[in-house]
């Protein structure tokens, strides 16, 4: 795999091997020296224009244990502030010549326009509303590591789904994986045509019992200055996930950071049934697996040295 | 009222063209013939062979060749003032004279805004200096675009404004366009319309269907453009107003006018190539070339404006030739400028994808490309003995890659970009005067 851009390019067998191989890095967190060589002597830049904690450092970590060096590049307080232009930014810092850009921008397809700039493995992070691959990968990781297979499962995805790139990755990824998806929330926060990607739509969470896995969208606050819902406490009413409408045998994930009493209540999230730190755990070595197999896995057989004519 | 065009001083032509395949849709003309143009005028036509060339003028080969009445544009973006990395009257009259245009009508969202007499005067006296072919200027509606307050229309008016538009963004007040359809009646001049809710459009950067969904990229509805197209079309019937719908997209626009023209209204309306050439699915690589206002929107709305133009819902077809600048567009889809151009592709798209399958007779598009004249006030080009000439030569069985030898545009933001196209302009004659001409073709005398 030459970049990894989106989870529409991706299929079933590609996921499922990094996936097997976020497993068997799993053991590398466990060590006391939680580091291996496999890409010792390469570069990874970190090229943020969104604020981001955890899917950064997680990147970084990964980066890390697989002996990568690391920089990070975020747009607050850089050039970026001064005016310059995505592509100059990314000119300027492959001229670093590094061996892997992980990026994260507002931007639907920004990730996709650098990988045609530059010679380096591009891993987005994020472009707009569009898509998080890295995260569904970790959530498909997660649901493999708990139940074995996603094939059959019912998952409702629960939230804002027109403002969520992890949603429409997440689509994706778990049909791949064989399960139904069902998305569920406003109607102001259901983008029109999202059926045409093979989901069920809901607009109430009256049937949310058929649902082997809830993953609850986070509720953003800046959404209630233009109206998509009246207000927190009227969503939270409609849609929130609490002890009451989720069930004992039902799975909760969260892509987090987590909203207390708006889109999940305080008990659930410290219910036995919550994995959303197991899906935090899933996304240093599943961001392991996906830096290898962009740098060291099929890209690498592609890139074979020449033999040696001396 | 065509001294309201500003015509460049060029030498006037002296030209045969020698059998060329002669299609003018408004004179029943469809045949080879001669035609001889004397001081760029069309001195004589004649049958094929018939006529000599007289001593001086030059003798193009037409046969095998499609000789129409010159394509009119009602709707570009020249970008002057102020936008000249963009485009300029040169460059942008240039690329006209190359799709085998005879006439442009620039539109005055410049910067300035083209709102007020001394800029249009200036943009005139510019225009007199720069431009290749004849070049119309529309004024805007109200002062900078702004929706607030009537430009001087009159004063406008008699400074040369064919009409006035505030296009690149709605006039979303219906009280501002009631004043201004008033105020019509004093100064005359068509108002066109870019027809757009922006309660509706939003952030928009795309049309709002299954590929925005799956894109997440935020959508403009068909309604924005819809809905004020009936509401506009109601207000011009309620004042007896005449009006001009700019790029229509969608289906439920097609219907509005429809019915507004059922009704006796004053209204018309135009398509653009790439919306009846392209549907949301091009723009799912977000190819920023594909971003344009209205957006591309689905098969069933390019359906409904392949019906309206062949039922005459829709008068003419116009580019909305909107250039940007390379770097301009080299950013991500949701930051990029909206437009595309079209002045060299026109014919060529819809002759490729329109004619060729069968979907629209060859003679209905020429009448298209040519009714932006009339919806003007202007005089429609004609291939008739005594008018001046105003004419496009045609290979319509050759085949080219759009972009593969750059543009006369000074941008190069088309969204046909690396397509294969079947039909080329060689010659074009504006106002008389030889204003394009293909290197390859063959000067016999």
């Amino acid at each position: 795999m030459r970049h990894l851009l989106s989870v529409e390019d991706l299929d079933r067998e590609t996921i499922e091997r990094i996936c097997d191989r976020a497993t068997s890095f799993a053991e590398v967190a466990d060590r006391e020296i939680k580091k291996v060589p496999a890409l010792r002597g390469r570069t990874v830049l970190n090229l943020f224009y969104e604020a981001s904690t955890r899917t950064r450092s997680s990147f970084e970590l990964a980066a890390k244990r697989l002996s990568a060096d690391v920089v990070n590049f975020s747009a607050s307080g850089s050039s970026v502030e001064k005016g310059e232009s995505l592509k100059d930014t990314v000119l300027t810092l492959a001229a670093h010549k590094p061996d892997a850009i992980v990026i994260r921008t507002p931007w639907a397809g920004a990730a996709a326009m650098v990988a045609g700039w530059t010679s380096a493995a591009i891993v987005n992070a994020g472009d707009g509303k569009h898509e998080h691959p890295t995260q569904a990968l970790l959530d498909v990781h997660t649901l493999r590591t708990r139940l074995g297979s996603l094939d059959d499962l019912s998952i409702w995805i629960v939230g804002d789904v027109l403002h969520s790139r992890v949603a429409r990755s997440n689509i994706q990824a778990f049909q791949k994986m064989g399960a139904h998806v069902t998305v569920a929330g406003p109607p102001t926060l259901i983008p029109r045509g999202i059926e045409t990607m093979g989901c069920h739509v809901r607009h109430t969470l009256d049937e949310l019992g058929e649902a082997d896995v809830v993953y609850a969208l986070r509720m953003q606050h800046e959404r209630m200055s233009q109206s998509w819902v009246p207000s927190l406490r009227e969503y939270a009413a409609e849609y929130q996930i609490n002890g009451r409408r989720l069930g004992p045998r039902q799975i909760l994930m969260h892509p987090g950071p987590v909203n207390r009493g708006v889109e999940l209540s305080g008990e659930v999230v410290d219910s036995p049934q919550a994995v959303i730190l197991n899906q935090v755990e899933a996304g240093v070595v599943v961001r392991m697996a996906v830096l290898y197999e962009v740098l060291a896995g099929a890209r690498a057989e592609e890139h074979a040295p020449e033999p040696s004519l001396a | 009222m065509s001294e309201h065009v500003i015509t460049p001083n060029a030498k006037p032509a002296d030209v045969l063209i020698r059998e060329a395949h002669v299609l003018d849709p408004r004179t029943g003309l469809d045949n080879p013939a001669d035609v001889l143009v004397r001081k760029g005028v069309i001195a004589e036509l004649g049958e094929p062979g018939s006529l000599e060339a007289p001593a001086g003028a030059e003798v193009v080969e037409g046969a095998g060749r499609h000789l129409f009445p010159a394509f009119v544009d009602p709707h570009v973006h020249l970008r002057t003032p102020g936008q000249e990395h963009k485009e300029d009257l040169e460059t942008g009259t240039r690329a006209a004279a190359a799709g085998g245009f005879c006439l442009v009508v620039a539109m005055p969202n410049t910067d300035p805004v083209i709102d007020s007499a001394p800029l249009l005067q200036s943009l005139r006296d510019t225009a007199l200096r720069d431009a290749r072919i004849p070049v119309g200027f529309m004024a805007a509606i109200t002062r900078g675009l702004q929706g607030k307050e009537l430009t001087e229309m009159a004063e406008l008016r008699h400074e040369g404004a064919l009409g006035f538009t505030d296009d690149g963004k709605p006039v979303t007040s219906a009280g501002m366009l009631r004043l201004a359809l008033q105020y019509q009646r004093l100064c005359g001049g068509v108002l066109a319309l870019h027809e757009e809710d922006p309660t509706l459009s939003r952030d928009g950067a795309m049309h709002e269907g299954e590929v925005s969904a799956l894109l997440g990229v935020a959508g403009i509805p068909s309604v924005s453009e819809s809905t004020m197209v009936a509401r506009d079309a109601a207000l011009a019937g309620y004042e007896g107003g005449r009006v001009h719908m700019q790029h229509l997209s969608c289906i439920e626009s097609v219907e509005a006018v429809a019915a507004a023209k059922e009704r006796g209204f004053r209204v018309t309306c135009e398509a653009s190539p790439h919306h009846l050439c392209l549907t949301e699915d091009d723009v799912r690589g977000l190819d920023t070339r594909m971003k344009m206002n209205p957006p591309l929107r689905t098969e069933r709305d390019r359906q409904a404006l392949i019906e309206g133009l062949r039922s005459g819902v829709i008068d003419c077809i116009a580019t909305d030739h909107a250039p940007h600048a390379r770097d301009e567009k080299e950013v991500p889809f949701e930051q990029a400028p909206m437009g595309t151009t079209g002045l060299e592709t026109a014919f060529a798209a819809v002759h490729t994808e329109l004619v060729l399958p069968g979907v629209l007779p060859l003679g209905l598009i020429v009448e298209r490309m040519t009714a932006g004249a009339a919806l003007l006030d202007l005089p429609t080009p004609r291939i008739v003995a005594g008018e001046p000439a105003d004419l496009t030569l045609v290979d319509l069985t050759a085949e080219w890659e759009v972009g593969e030898n750059g543009y006369e545009s000074r941008s190069a933001n088309c969204c046909l970009a690396g397509r294969r196209l079947t039909g080329r302009v060689n010659l074009t004659i504006a106002a008389g005067a030889v204003a394009y001409r293909t290197r390859s073709l063959e000067v016999v005398a």
